[in-house]
């Protein structure tokens, strides 16, 4: 057994502390140790994007990241996407909205990278949009509703502005 | 596929990190992670000991003087996109750095680990041939060495360093007249491993004829590689479409690895073609700039 | 009424929980106690296991037990069940969950390591002590079907697994009759599922109530349930299976697993829940692929273009086991003739075993490669008598005053099959027209100045949907009001809580979400079978309708006797039952529910059975026949071989329309993954080794955002008599056209050269050769 490190890291906004190994990723900390199973593992090789989240504000893949690296950061989950009363992120509704999702598995993911990429570009192409999902894989639908879902989102957004 | 287990380190400086090095054995350094990762979570290596670099300030940051830009080995891709400096100077690197992985990956990855990991199809070695960038490195209680990046690979994904040393900065020297460039990849999908990839940049005189082209090449040899060939055929004439698919007969020559996914022939054609076009389109870049 | 929900674009029931990260996949489920699995795989696409010592892995610290199957014990030592026997397949076999003595492809289980958590497992693994004693093994089904090839499986001299006939007409008569007979031969290949959720169990033991209950990322629990039963020896009441939220299944995960069974023992073994989620890795060689096919066609036809019959001949790769029986080659050929009034058919499909993971059915089966074959076949005939190949296909489809058209050809259940409805000359007319085809040379005229070549490409299709024989529902009002449907069916993704629902609701007026939808546990009432082949909307629903009809009349009944009014006064709004023009008195389904549940000594009304809930199987023995046409556009590169997708339109008919929202994303959905087919997703193999040449998401390619067209639809609705709403399937209708539609498209662009493309995927590199032999050849 090698050494544990104990890791604390905040997680949208609650603080967690636990003991683990350097090798545990920073994608099943956040969903085994802190219970936290929106962010879904769906390759461990950094390629599907299902485990995208945000680390100290920038969107990052979970699966390729050891918690321990995260040890005093700041994480954004999709489960702190919406606000604290309940009401969704643009994104998360535009999501429903526009259909942007079938089996939910791939979603967590591209909604965490279109909400981040939103807050660094509020008013992409459709060309911009496909450039970014072209690192998260859906199976289902085809990308056109998520596409579009992103399009709203940045428009509702620039609005709410 | 989960990692085997290692013992995790992480150096608070410049000095802990070489001490580390020196003194840990079987131990890889952890950088973005983003290439490393993968190949942990596949159990292709099972290091000891990692070393984790990402909170060694003095490994990050891009500064800039009169005619030199140093870049720290740590600073991430995202970053180098956004920095507006660099895109003014050198604007390849924008245009590059669009094919490098994904948005959320370089937000991680860092231009020193994709020099050491020396992927022959990764962009970013490309472009420090395309600039004769020079490589700094360091280890615990001596001077720094600096390597050309030509001198930089020494294998098939091997490059010239040794297990207690570490590279810290990359010094490039933009060019110091007005020039063109064009940045051209061709992958199976957005992100993928290029195929092939042509970096080119070309000044032209007043009588609007090349007077210096840089040409590099990724994905079809067994790492970035310069066209000196080329380089040469293309300055001083007059520019046709002669000229150029001529110049690009040096690519014939090259030793093209194939793999389970492509032949070498069809990597070479890939890049010809791609030549072509890069070197046409970095050639009117130069034009407008000079007409402008 | 109210509001109707039948056809609107109800928001989705599912995305509330999805969209916010509170979806319960079966790794997201945690039960305390629970002990985490990994499997020792094969490395070897065939061999003998000389040793196998697992001490090593069980001295691990965290690491709590290894087993092979021989540690299971005797009741242990048998192969799996199949799942659709079959008296064609000559090669019976199925695997044991876990390999005895020989291992026939590279991913077969050998051993299970439990531990504390996944890392631990995986390191037990890895200490394991295995020798492989090297077999010879074959890829090519081609290889595996010729005298003197190595044998896939020891027990079997032959590698021939089945050999499937699809004849009708007089296929004689057609070629004699012929003006002209052209021949083709075409290499088709599917690839794998790679669902973004890979699979998964958990199982529990419980002692107490002597229950095994497995939750399962599957597309058949009560299926799963029969053979887990069957093969542990046990009741099926003492097992129960629950397919939780599931990230996708595209027909993969609709097949019963070695792990499944393997993980259920352990947990009974352990008296602890055994979790086994599987990687990425793992999954490239052991979840089910649907891979090569070898055809040689040939179609006998007249001077104007009509078709008169199709002869052809099928190699079929099927894998080192049959765990699926024929399902797979049979929706290979069973699609013939297609849309088309083709009076004779003939084909032969060989099913060969090779040494890799076992072939079945991934979205749309063997449909798109039926569609592909008779698809090419169609611009064949165009192509060889410079006819337009719209022309070809109006002048061979069925017409819409045929239908019902008897095909001619019969299935073996002696059922004759029969298209029900559709108009084939209106979809193909609504997609060409959506795609100004008019104009489209005008299109191709300003690509080529810009040095591009431009096509465009047409496919159409029939799909048999709503597969028989049944599924069912419950419907049931609780005592507090609230309206459940409980279905044994599920879902990985394609709204079925919704679709359920909004049938559901209509009925007691109320709003889709007000419904309470639950799926996929064998705990509820209603038998289920498995979601497949676009057969859930077409049966569940009717049944949902059936049950909902029911529940909502005895309600009206009791409400109307209470009342002293005619039934016919009466009407539901917001889950009451109130009397027409009489605001005011009304009784709500709740208070109808406890009257007629009652109580002790409390009488139930009189003339009414107890409850006010109901259970209804829909059963058909006909599928329905959904329709539609595509139409892309294309540009084409011949210097690099890349083929840019410019636009795609979709003409669709699936019958009465539940949620054009989750019509539209199936089709969108359905389009890409043909496009990935046809131009990306290549699972290639080692033909010396057997070794899988893709392991991971770089090398194997699905499609992405940016490689795609702008997909354009539209719908008619041809509601089919065959059930009570007239719903025909919408899952597969886009992969089935989509493959045979790119590669027309692109085979258009290149006519000036001569180019034929008579296979998939195509790569640009390939495309280059293609393109080099006639641009050179021509030159020279």
């Amino acid at each position: 057994m090698t050494t544990l490190h104990s890791v604390e890291m905040t997680i949208n906004g609650k603080t967690y502390r636990v003991n683990i190994e350097a090798r545990t990723t920073l994608a099943d900390f956040i969903r085994h140790s802190c219970g936290l199973t929106g962010t879904h593992v769906g390759c461990e090789h950094g390629v599907c994007g299902a485990c995208t989240l945000q680390v100290d504000g920038r969107a990052v893949r979970s699966c390729t990241m050891y918690a321990v690296q995260a040890d005093g950061a700041s994480v954004t989950t999709v489960e702190g996407l919406a606000r604290e009363d309940g009401e969704l992120h643009p994104v998360q509704q535009a999501f429903s909205d526009c259909n942007g999702l079938q089996c939910g598995f791939c979603t967590p993911g591209m909604q965490m990278t279109i909400a981040s990429y939103l807050e660094e570009n509020p008013n992409p192409s459709e060309a911009d949009i496909r450039e970014l999902i072209s690192g998260n894989i859906c199976r289902c639908t085809g990308y056109q509703g998520i596409v579009r879902a992103a399009l709203l989102a940045a428009e509702k957004m620039r609005e709410a502005r | 596929m989960k990692p085997a287990a290692f013992e995790y380190h992480r150096p608070e400086n410049l000095t802990e990190a070489t001490e580390m090095l020196a003194s840990l054995s079987d131990a890889k350094i952890l950088a973005g992670g983003q290439s490393l990762g993968p190949m942990l979570n596949f159990r292709y290596l099972m290091p000891e000991n990692l070393i984790d670099l990402n909170r060694v300030p003095e490994l990050q940051g891009i500064a800039h003087t009169e005619g030199v830009i140093r870049i720290g080995a740590m600073t991430r891709q995202y970053q180098l996109e956004r920095d507006e400096i660099l895109h003014k100077k050198l604007p390849i690197f924008r245009e590059a750095l669009r094919w490098v992985g994904h948005y959320a990956t370089r937000n991680r990855g860092t231009i020193g680990g994709s020099l050491s990991h020396l992927d022959p199809a990764a962009e970013l070695p490309g472009l420090c041939a395309l600039l004769d960038a020079e490589l700094v490195i360091r280890k615990k209680g001596s001077e720094s060495r600096t390597v050309s990046i030509h001198d930089w690979p020494v294998g098939f994904m091997q490059p010239n360093i040794s297990e207690d040393e570490l590279l810290t900065e990359i010094v490039i020297r933009p060019w110091s007249v007005p020039h063109g460039f064009s940045f051209l990849e061709m992958s199976r999908r957005h992100g993928d491993f290029a195929i092939a990839g042509v970096a080119c940049l070309v000044s032209v005189d007043s009588q609007l004829k090349i007077q210096k082209a840089a040409v590099s090449l990724i994905g079809v040899a067994n790492g970035a590689t310069r066209l000196r060939g080329a380089e040469a055929a293309l300055v001083g004439s007059a520019v046709t479409e002669n000229l150029i698919e001529t110049a690009g007969q040096e690519i014939d020559q090259l030793e093209a690895p194939a793999d389970a996914h492509h032949s070498g022939a069809f990597r070479k054609r890939t890049a010809k073609t791609l030549f072509f076009r890069a070197v046409h389109n970095a050639y009117q870049d130069a034009v407008a700039r000079r007409t402008a | 009424m109210g509001v109707r929900n039948l056809g609107a674009a109800v928001h989705r029931i599912e995305d509330g929980r999805f969209i916010t990260g509170k979806g319960k996949y079966v790794d997201d489920i945690r039960l305390p106690g629970t002990l985490s699995a990994a499997f020792l795989r094969s490395s070897e696409a065939h061999a003998r296991i000389t040793a196998l010592d697992l001490s090593a892995a069980r001295n691990i610290p965290g690491v709590v037990a290894a087993f092979s199957l021989r540690d299971f014990g005797p009741q242990a030592m048998q192969r799996m069940v199949q799942a659709y026997p079959n008296p064609a397949i000559k090669t019976d076999i199925t695997p044991y969950p876990l390999a005895l003595d020989e291992v026939c492809y590279v991913g077969e289980p050998i051993a299970i390591v439990i531990a504390e958590n996944r890392y631990l497992a995986e390191d037990g693994v890895q200490a394991i002590v295995l020798e492989l004693e090297s077999l010879p093994c074959v890829i090519d089904a081609r290889e595996a079907l010729k005298p003197g090839a190595p044998k896939v499986q020891l027990a079997f001299e032959s590698n021939l697994s089945a050999t499937l006939n699809w004849k009708f007409g007089d296929i004689d008569k057609a070629f004699t009759d012929a003006d002209h007979v052209f021949s083709e031969e075409y290499f088709q290949h599917r690839g794998s599922p790679h669902f973004m959720e890979c699979r998964g169990v958990l199982a529990q033991s419980d002692l107490v109530s002597d229950r095994l209950t497995l939750w399962s990322s599957t597309q058949s629990p009560f299926l799963v349930r029969r053979y887990l039963a069957v093969y542990l020896g046990r009741d099926e009441s003492s097992i129960r299976v629950v397919a939780p939220d599931v990230g996708g299944g595209f027909g993969p995960k609709a097949v019963h697993y070695a792990e499944e069974l393997v993980v259920a023992m352990a947990a009974e073994r352990l008296g602890r829940p055994v979790k086994w989620i599987e990687d990425r890795r793992e999954n490239f060689v052991s979840t089910n692929q649907q891979r090569d096919q070898w055809w040689q066609v040939s179609v006998a036809c007249k001077a104007d273009g009509r078709i008169l019959g199709i002869r052809a001949q099928c190699i079929h790769d099927n894998g080192a086991y049959v765990p699926y029986g024929l399902l797979l080659p049979n929706t290979s050929v069973v699609p013939f003739p297609g849309p088309y009034a083709i009076a004779a058919v003939d084909i032969q499909l060989h099913s060969a075993l090779t040494n890799a993971v076992p072939t079945t059915p991934i979205r749309g089966a063997g449909r798109p490669n039926a569609t592909f074959v008779m698809e090419r076949t169609a611009d064949t005939v165009a192509r060889e008598l410079g006819l337009d190949r719209a022309e070809v296909r109006r002048l061979n489809f069925i017409r819409k005053e045929q239908f019902p058209y008897e095909t001619g050809a019969k299935l073996p259940s002696g059922v004759t099959v029969q298209y029900d409805s559709g108009d084939y000359h209106q979809t193909l007319d609504m997609a060409l027209t959506a795609s100004q085809k008019d104009t489209f040379e005008s299109r191709r005229q300003e690509a080529a100045k810009r040095g591009k070549w431009r096509g465009l490409g047409i496919a159409s299709y029939n799909e048999d949907s709503g597969l028989p024989p049944y599924e069912g529902a419950t419907v049931k009002v609780l005592p507090n009001g609230r309206v459940v449907v409980e279905v044994g069916s599920c879902a990985q993704g394609q709204g079925l809580e919704t679709i359920v629902a909004q049938i559901a609701a209509d009925y007691f007026g109320l709003q889709t979400h007000d419904v309470l939808v639950r799926t996929g546990d064998t705990d509820l009432s209603a038998i289920a079978l498995s979601t497949v082949g676009s057969r859930v909307a077409a049966t569940v629903g009717p049944s949902v309708h059936l049950a909902a009809q029911q529940v909502k009349e005895k309600a009206i009944r009791l409400a109307a006797r209470d009342f002293e009014a005619s039934e016919n006064d009466l009407e539901m709004i917001d889950g009451r039952v109130c009397i027409k023009g009489v605001p005011g008195k009304s009784v709500g389904l709740g208070d109808l529910s406890r009257r007629l549940i009652a109580n002790v000594n409390l009488p139930v009304p009189e003339g009414f059975s107890p409850g006010l809930e109901a259970t209804a199987y829909h059963t058909t023995s006909r599928p329905v026949y959904a329709n539609g046409s595509n139409v892309c556009e294309v540009e084409v590169d011949i210097d690099t071989g890349e083929v840019h997708l410019l636009d795609y339109w979709v003409a669709h008919d699936c019958g009465t329309i539940i949620n054009p929202r989750l019509v539209d994303g199936q089709i969108i959905g359905g389009v890409v993954h043909g496009i990935g087919n046809a131009l990306f997703e290549h699972m290639k193999y080692d033909r010396e080794t057997g070794q899988p040449l893709c392991n991971n998401l770089g090398e194997y390619l699905l499609p992405l955002a940016t490689e795609m067209p702008q997909i354009h639809l539209q719908h008619m609705e041809s509601p089919t008599p065959v059930n009570p709403l007239g719903i025909k399937g919408a899952g597969e209708g886009g992969t089935i056209p989509g493959i045979a539609c790119v590669i027309s498209a692109i085979e258009d662009a290149l006519k000036p050269l001569g180019v034929k493309i008579n296979e998939y995927p195509l790569s640009p590199e390939r495309l280059l050769e293609l393109i080099d032999e006639r641009r050179y050849h021509k030159a020279s």
